[in-house]
């Protein structure tokens, strides 16, 4: 048996407005203070007023938010007894909000002891929505979240299926001001999750669909979303993609470039999207040289996106240099040392980064499964751009 | 052949793990220990419970019990015989059990899932273990 996930979305040109439609007297928001100074909480708040509806602001999220802080929003929402948990933001926000909201059940037990196998029944208190101000993570769309275990600086992939919101509203005013350098960190996200989604061994013909149109739109737009961010089409793609992307690998899993960019991202605090981009290419081409399988599903993406069109290998290798011109065109790092890391630190973290890529589900979920020193050999390969030949 | 839920099941999964090097380097630094339920469903009248003790890397006691609150587990796992099956035959990855609810991971009172995370290879290991074991199914 398997599942599959997804809420109920509004999307469009004034998407917003279906705040206009929920039910409910209260709603408690979780966002950061940036979002609050840029004035996407406003949007939303002024919808919930016209509707007549109270809110209160938890806006202590940080980037890859903390047990601590879920902790803190935990009491602050039971203090509250919202009808609504409105997660705004990019995917700490969103994630923050699933992981909030299940302090609603269960203020009792920590924030990492949430199991995925159990019922905690939160809707009988309130409902979840997330509302994405960035194109990327896709958390609008996933039941999981991650949060930082700051105690031993790891990054928890936690949630049940009962996390996935109930609403996801995508509405392209609030994604138009996101600066290029993040438009192209969370764009390496999307592209990232829809090829890791779509090649996933837990991947069926529920989860190829998404992932595959996701791929598509962002091999179309997500230059011009970099180059013009003023363009509201590809703005749109982009957003609609990144919630595809995240049906797809949400439901899937995702994969290597996943793993071994949480590892990076935890170490040397490289952004995510740009974290899981850079190993993208490096770990696809591990996959490809032990299994005929996945060279078939990456030509398969090739040739849909029109990419190529000859044989597998052809089409999986254009796939693959595509990746990384346009990781070059928006800016994003094709190595380790690009992103700035010193190479004897690196060097030095490499049995910690193994690791914790080890450690990872995502590590699991692909067609070649990687030994401890086939990924200490990724990691020394990523550093200096070396292809990989194992 | 040992059937399974007998003290010589248990036996030759306490070897595998003992003999798995992968798994040992994997579990170095594990602490804690698991019972498991298979519920009762399928040819079993009666739930069956397993004991492990898994310590840094060693599988110190692997032992068939009827009386559940002989021990006080970090964790229990609970699922139906039919879905036990699956996961120790290869053909249901215990992850995704998890995740679909088909299976139950249950924390004891010191438990997490946060620590269950970060030795998932451990636990992909453990199960690749229960897979290696001759089993004697009861249906």
């Amino acid at each position: 048996m398997w599942t599959f996930s997804s809420p109920f979305i509004a999307y469009g040109d004034n998407a917003l407005e279906y705040l206009g439609q929920i039910a409910g007297a209260k709603a408690f928001i979780v966002t950061d203070e940036n979002i609050i100074k840029l004035g996407l909480v406003k949007k939303v708040t002024d919808q919930l007023e016209e509707k007549g509806m109270s809110w209160q602001v938890f806006d202590q999220v940080e980037p890859e938010p903390s047990l601590d802080t879920i902790k803190k929003g935990g009491v602050a929402v039971n203090e509250y007894q919202p009808n609504w948990v409105i997660g705004i933001g990019g995917g700490s926000c969103m994630d923050a909000a699933k992981a909030i909201i299940l302090a609603l059940a269960r203020p009792d037990l920590e924030p990492d002891a949430f199991i995925s196998s159990d019922t905690y029944d939160f809707r009988s208190k309130a409902k979840l929505m997330a509302i994405p101000t960035t194109s990327g993570t896709g958390s609008e769309a996933t039941w999981a979240y991650i949060l930082t275990d700051t105690k031993y600086q790891r990054k928890l992939g936690l949630g049940t299926t009962e996390c996935m919101p109930d609403v996801a509203i995508l509405d392209p005013e609030m994604v138009m001001g996101m600066p290029p350098v993040i438009t192209a960190d969370t764009g390496m996200d999307v592209l990232c999750q829809g090829i890791e989604g779509y090649t996933s061994i837990w991947g069926t013909a529920m989860t190829d669909g998404p992932g595959l149109v996701a791929v598509r739109r962002v091999f179309e737009t997500l230059e011009k979303a970099y180059q013009q961010g003023d363009d509201l089409e590809a703005r749109k793609e982009m957003m609609y993609a990144a919630t595809l992307a995240g049906m797809s690998f949400g439901n899937a899993m995702a994969g290597l470039g996943h793993s071994t960019g949480h590892a990076l991202g935890a170490i040397f605090h490289v952004p995510h999207g740009r974290a899981v981009g850079l190993f993208l290419p490096y770990t696809m081409e591990y996959l490809v040289n032990g299994s005929k399988e996945i060279l078939a599903k990456f030509a398969e993406i090739s040739r849909f996106c029109n990419i190529s069109n000859g044989s597998d290998e052809r089409c999986c290798s254009d796939l693959i240099e595509k990746i990384r011109s346009l990781a070059k065109s928006i800016g994003q790092p094709l190595t380790a040392k690009d992103c700035g890391i010193d190479a004897d630190e690196y060097k030095a973290a490499i049995p910690d980064l193994v690791d914790r890529a080890t450690n990872e589900v995502m590590t699991f979920t692909v067609s070649r499964i990687p030994e401890s020193e086939d990924l200490e050999k990724i990691f020394m390969y990523a550093y200096d751009g070396k292809k990989i030949d194992f | 052949m040992e059937k399974y839920g007998t003290q010589g099941w248990c036996d030759l999964y306490m070897e595998a793990l003992n003999n798995s090097k992968a798994w040992s380097q994997a579990a170095k630094t594990w602490e804690g220990d698991f019972i498991f339920i298979t519920e009762k469903s399928g040819p079993l009248k009666e739930p069956l419970y397993e004991y492990l003790d898994l310590w840094h890397g060693v599988c110190r006691g692997c032992e068939m019990i009827t009386d559940p609150s002989k021990y006080s587990p970090e964790f229990i796992i609970s699922a139906p015989y039919a879905i036990w099956k699956r996961i120790i035959s290869n053909q249901l990855d215990s992850t995704q059990a998890l995740i679909t609810k088909q299976s139950k991971l249950i924390a004891g009172s010191r438990g997490t899932m946060g620590k269950i995370m970060r030795y998932t290879k451990a636990a992909n290991e453990l199960t690749k273990c229960t897979a290696s074991i001759p089993t004697e199914w009861l249906d």
